[in-house]
């Protein structure tokens, strides 16, 4: 088993391979409209699939699609 | 404070006498008559480690004769799971943690609730699964609450933060046990701990005690946090059919308000778990793996449990 788990468990943005980034802490995210949206939870997903019906934030959507078109 | 169960059996039935009647506890020879009878037993002791009942002294939760009990209860219960737990999935030394987590996830193909509820339960039958939730819901993150502690550095801090989360954020109107909770009062039903036990069936008392049983002994922390990320990366989705299913169902707000935070909130709290949690535990004490898949497939097998019972009691299935 392998994964950059502990190297990884302090930063504050964390790409996940075929999902959402992570962001640790307050953010304001500027959406592809310029609509900002701001962070509500201690860590928050970032879609990067952009199939999310909640974007720009995850909505565990990257699952549905083929692991192929996963970011 | 939890409101007692009704008895379903002598060993219920002698429990719950000997827990109003206080003191110490004399030796207790009676065997359960029941799996269920079983099942709700170790569900009773369990209570006394999270809200406790009001008729019931606290020390009682360790009496020795019931901790003794308990712990037979449980040894039974661990022994059922691992027998039903087909082993670790093959998976290549050098494979992505979190990928072969996922794909475990993925392959499974238990029967789901959630799409029941979103397209076709009544009202009546979305609200009695509700109830079999609370048993749950109302003590979100509590089991695993429990291994904190017990959790490696790297683990135990991101656990804090997926608790943090749970727990509402330092902020009580949103932590998640109480956002059920008032799901449930905008619905008109009880939302004290232990009222729909005594609904609950075997399948119910069972993933419920399974939690408990993980969370509560340190030696199967790995369980724990497996447990953990199976139920997260199973939720989100599920969640949203859920609130759907219950907007179709004319339900209050509230009780959608709970699922629709699950949404988002299962999203970030997937990924926590498997790559933040359960991945630094191997990483640190390797021998817990085992357990981590152990934990994660008793939760998705219990799981498929309850759906396959209810869906066949509502003759779905
Ligand atoms: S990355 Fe998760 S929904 Fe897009
Ligand atoms: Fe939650
Ligand atoms: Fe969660």
């Amino acid at each position: 088993m392998s994964g950059q788990g502990a190297s990884r468990a302090s930063a504050d943005v964390i790409i996940c391979p075929g999902g959402p980034l992570l962001l640790r802490g307050d953010h304001v995210i500027a959406d592809e409209d310029g609509v900002e949206h701001t962070t509500t939870r201690p860590i928050s997903a970032v879609c990067r699939c952009g199939k999310s019906a909640t974007k720009p934030w995850c909505d565990g959507t990257h699952k549905a699609i083929p692991a192929r078109n996963r970011p | 404070m939890a409101v007692l169960p009704k008895p379903r059996g002598p060993l219920s039935e002698e429990l719950v006498g000997r827990l109003v009647a206080g003191g110490k506890v004399a030796p207790l020879a009676v065997e359960p008559g029941s799996p269920e009878d079983a099942a709700l037993s170790l569900w009773i002791l369990y209570e006394l480690s999270y809200r406790g009942y009001a008729e019931v002294d606290d020390r009682l939760e360790h009496d020795p004769e019931l901790v003794r009990v308990r712990r037979r209860l449980e040894d039974d219960l661990e022994q059922r799971l691992r027998a039903r737990w087909p082993g670790r999935p093959d998976v290549a030394a050098d494979a992505d943690f979190a990928e072969a987590f996922f794909a475990m996830i993925e392959a499974d193909d238990g029967p789901s609730l959630a799409r029941f509820v979103q397209r076709e339960a009544t009202a009546d039958q979305a609200i009695e699964l509700l109830q079999h939730r609370s048993l749950y819901h109302l003590k979100e993150s509590d089991p695993v609450a429990f291994a904190l502690p017990r959790m490696p550095v790297a683990a135990r801090a991101a656990l804090a933060e997926l608790q943090y989360d749970e727990y509402g954020g330092g902020r009580p109107e949103r932590l998640h046990a109480h956002l059920f909770a008032e799901g449930m009062a905008a619905l008109g039903l009880e939302s004290t701990e232990g009222t729909y036990v005594d609904q609950a069936p075997l399948e119910v008392l069972e993933q419920n005690n399974a939690m408990s049983l993980f969370g509560l002994n340190r030696r199967l922390r790995g369980a724990a946090v497996g447990h953990l990320a199976a139920f997260e990366a199973t939720s989100s989705l599920p969640c949203r059919r859920m609130a759907q299913g219950l907007a179709r169902l004319g339900l209050p707000e509230e009780v959608r308000a709970y699922y629709e935070e699950h949404v988002e909130a299962d999203a970030v709290h997937e990924q926590l778990a498997t790559r933040l949690i359960c991945l630094p535990l191997i990483e640190a004490e390797p021998d817990t793996e085992d357990d981590v898949w152990f934990g994660a497939w008793t939760c998705l097998e219990t799981e498929s449990r309850v759906a396959q019972h209810l869906l066949e009691r509502w003759g779905v299935a």
